[in-house]
């Protein structure tokens, strides 16, 4: 994986798809690890309403600010639940139903802290980090709304 | 010069994504400067209530004060993970 790595967090914006796996091995190998917990988003397709015909998911962000958000969450989250290391890599451009978005992996001495750090980092990047997405259908076009339960979901970390 | 940067569904309404201009007192007399300039499209989308503001890419309230050189950015609500 490409990216930029602060302190113990790995933090990477880029249009290519990542090797789960390899990140967890990696993540695995942290002094002290007794825990790696993960997430993995992944572009829905046909299977519900909402994004049915959806046939690609455009993804925009803001370069710079994005990494330095990243980063500042990992770093929270490294100091609230004393992780040994965590990745983050979101990606953007263009994907299909069906294809990874965005990757959360954190490395801990036990499993709460791992899990609960990972659960962290995904809701505080939805509602924190500057990305925007766009579905396509055919022809059109239209910028995903901003959700209030993403809102809800973030905000139950105080 | 302060450098703005417009983002997303904002970028694509105003057809433009970064524009350079004299430096201004605050956050919240660039805005008005833009919108007085660039008619009611611009108001419309930057006086929205929704939209975010960052300066130097750290998240940013009106009343804050700019400096020669700053980036200030206006986007709308994020939609990432």
């Amino acid at each position: 994986m490409t990216g930029t790595y602060w302190d113990k967090a790995a933090i990477s914006v880029q249009t290519e798809d990542f090797d789960p796996g390899a990140e967890l091995s990696r993540l695995g190998q942290a002094g002290d690890c007794g825990a790696v917990a993960s997430f993995i988003g992944q572009v829905r397709g046909d299977a519900t309403a909402a994004t049915a015909g959806v046939v690609a998911l455009e993804l925009e962000h803001y370069p710079g600010m994005t990494e330095g958000m990243l980063a500042a969450l990992a770093e929270e989250a490294t100091a609230r639940w004393g992780l040994l290391a965590a990745t983050l890599v979101h990606r953007v451009g263009m994907m299909a139903p069906g294809e990874r978005i965005v990757f959360v992996a954190t490395a801990a001495p036990h499993r709460a802290a791992a899990l609960e750090a990972c659960a962290y980092l995904i809701d505080r990047l939805k509602t924190d980090a500057p990305f925007w997405k766009r579905e396509r259908r055919g022809a059109e076009a239209a910028w995903v709304e901003a959700r209030e339960s993403d809102d809800e979901a973030a905000a139950r970390w105080g | 010069m302060i450098t703005v940067k417009l983002f997303a569904r904002i970028r694509e309404d105003l057809g433009v994504g970064e524009l350079s201009l004299p430096v201004a007192d605050s956050v919240r007399d660039l805005r008005d400067t833009l919108c007085k300039e660039r008619g009611s499209r611009w108001a419309d989308a930057l006086q929205s209530p929704q939209v975010i503001i960052a300066v130097n890419q750290q998240v940013a309230a009106l009343d804050d004060l700019l400096s020669d050189g700053d980036e200030v950015a206006f986007f709308p609500p994020v939609t990432g993970g």
